[in-house]
């Protein structure tokens, strides 16, 4: 099959992942275990990837501010916008969809190989907005708090960083982090991180729902899902930077 | 009633159903029978709408099936039960809610107005106090009566079966088809299922049809298949030697 045909069948198979909900209970319950397993069991990983990588990112830029012309709250203020512009959203969306993604395409890949997904719709279910859409809704309603939470903990990393290493004061790294703060660059942020929960939930399911053959086959389609999840994240990445930065 | 009118189904190249026609009657278990890849599975998934044929129409009680709105079909689904070769449980759910979903899905009752309901199946399949189970936690003979009793949960008027027996020892194997058959008299329901096993054949096969190469080559009773002289369905049925026995047995008994 061509890619044309994918981003065809890709589209399609959201025409029926957006539809009313068949029973209002049945769709509360899978929203709140989705809840819990693509939101609270990310948060860990965001916490701890986001602290540590803002610790590297103040420690890199404290590094290479050696020339003494350079006022060295401009550490802080560096890391703070790094942080909020680009790692936060981008990168760990992009840590996420190997997280996320590959347990979307291998649980659904399951229902359909061990035709859990053929008992849905010989009961009269639509399966794809059964399964899909409280992921879909979880990612991109959940998403930007973990994100969210990202951002303060990048920049307190950067800040602990500085105070263990010794190599920027606290208060310049205050100064900086206060300095000329943008109130677009967190709705950018957001919008970025929205957009990307969307991929995240939607092409490892498709990766997930089409999956033919076996427990091999879904492996394969685990690690197909995460390398387009990732190479749709960072094509957008670029698209939704021209388009709200510019 | 179903009757299925002369289907087609191709997948690229191959061919796989090539003119089949059937009658499958209310109150009746009719068995699919055939050597894998004669096209069994394809047929009773193109029965349940999850393959469409090429051409041909399937009718339910006189309604095409092509010709159902999308909501016309969901409906016609809840009237359908199906038990699956791997049975198909809902491995994140345990016995109690994979029998309630259906219940749960499409009608309005209390919890303990489903309960009651899903108790009742499951002591109709011999499996009480399994409740808090989780299908990992059974084995096949048990996966496929929590699979039946979630095929007659919601009071089917159809019951289609993909090889209920595979994997299973001849005790539980002959366990599943009385249960089978009990339930098809009971509430007169249009049964089909596709088997391998021979047992089932001589058991509870009231109407037989045997696929070969996506072709029905023969179609009678579990007592005709004795007496039948095509050789496709000879060569498949008494591949073995003890069945040759059985059969020269039931000529000679019919014979005096």
């Amino acid at each position: 099959m061509n890619y044309i045909e994918h981003i065809g069948k890709y589209f399609l198979m959201l025409g029926q992942v957006f539809k009313r909900p068949q029973k209002g209970s049945i769709f509360k319950d899978s929203l709140f275990r989705e809840l819990d397993d693509l939101g609270n069991k990310s948060l860990g990983i965001a916490a701890f990837i986001s602290f540590f990588v803002g610790g590297v990112v103040s420690i890199q830029t404290a590094l290479n501010v050696d020339n003494p012309m350079i006022p060295k709250y401009l550490i802080g203020f560096a890391t703070k916008r790094s942080i909020i512009l680009e790692f936060a959203p981008t990168f760990v969306s992009i840590i996420l969809a190997g997280k996320v993604g590959s347990f979307i395409t291998s649980s659904i890949g399951t229902m359909r190989v061990s035709e859990q997904i053929d008992a849905l719709e010989v009961m009269g279910i639509n399966s794809l907005n059964h399964l899909v859409l409280p992921k879909v809704l979880v990612t991109v309603f959940f998403y930007p708090f973990i994100i969210a939470i990202a951002i303060f903990l990048g920049i307190l990393g950067g800040w602990v960083a500085g105070a263990l290493t010794g190599l920027f004061a606290t208060k310049d790294y205050i100064d900086g982090i206060q300095l000329d703060f943008k109130q677009f660059f967190l709705i950018y942020a957001m919008i970025k991180t929205m957009v990307f929960a969307f991929v995240i939930a939607t092409v490892p399911a498709y990766h997930g729902y089409y999956v033919k053959g076996g427990s091999l086959e879904v492996g394969r389609a685990s690690t197909q899902a995460v390398v387009w999840t990732s190479v749709v994240i960072i094509a957008l990445n670029y698209f939704l930077t021209q388009i709200l930065l510019s | 009633m179903i009757e299925v009118k002369d289907i087609h189904k191709s997948f690229g190249d191959a061919h796989v159903l090539k003119g089949i026609s059937a009658v499958f009657e209310p109150g009746k278990t009719s068995l699919i029978i055939g050597q894998s890849g004669s096209g069994k599975t394809v047929f009773i998934k193109s029965l349940l709408g999850l393959h469409t044929p090429e051409e041909g129409d399937i009718c339910y009680n006189g309604v095409t099936y092509s010709k159902m709105t999308t909501d016309e079909k969901r409906n016609l689904r809840k009237e359908i039960g199906m038990v699956f070769q791997g049975s198909a449980l809902f491995d994140s759910s345990t016995v109690e809610e994979n029998v309630m979903f259906p219940l749960k899905m499409f009608t309005n009752q209390s919890y303990k107005e489903m309960l009651e309901r899903v108790n009742f199946v499951l002591n109709r399949v011999n499996l009480d106090n399994s409740n808090s189970k989780y299908p990992a936690e059974l084995s096949g003979g048990m996966q496929k009566r929590v699979a039946i009793a979630r095929a007659i949960v919601m009071n089917p008027k159809y019951l289609f079966c993909d090889e209920p027996n595979s994997g299973l020892d001849p005790r539980t194997a002959i366990l599943i088809d009385n249960l089978i058959q009990e339930i098809t008299d009971e509430y007169q329901i249009t049964t089909v299922i596709n088997t391998h096993d021979m047992n089932s054949v001589m058991e509870i096969g009231e109407k037989i049809i045997f696929l070969q190469h996506g072709v029905k080559e023969w179609e009678g009773t579990s007592k005709d298949i004795f007496r039948t002289d095509n050789k496709a369905v000879t060569d498949f049925v008494y591949s073995s030697n003890l069945f040759k026995k059985v059969r020269q047995a039931y000529l000679m008994d019919d014979e005096k």
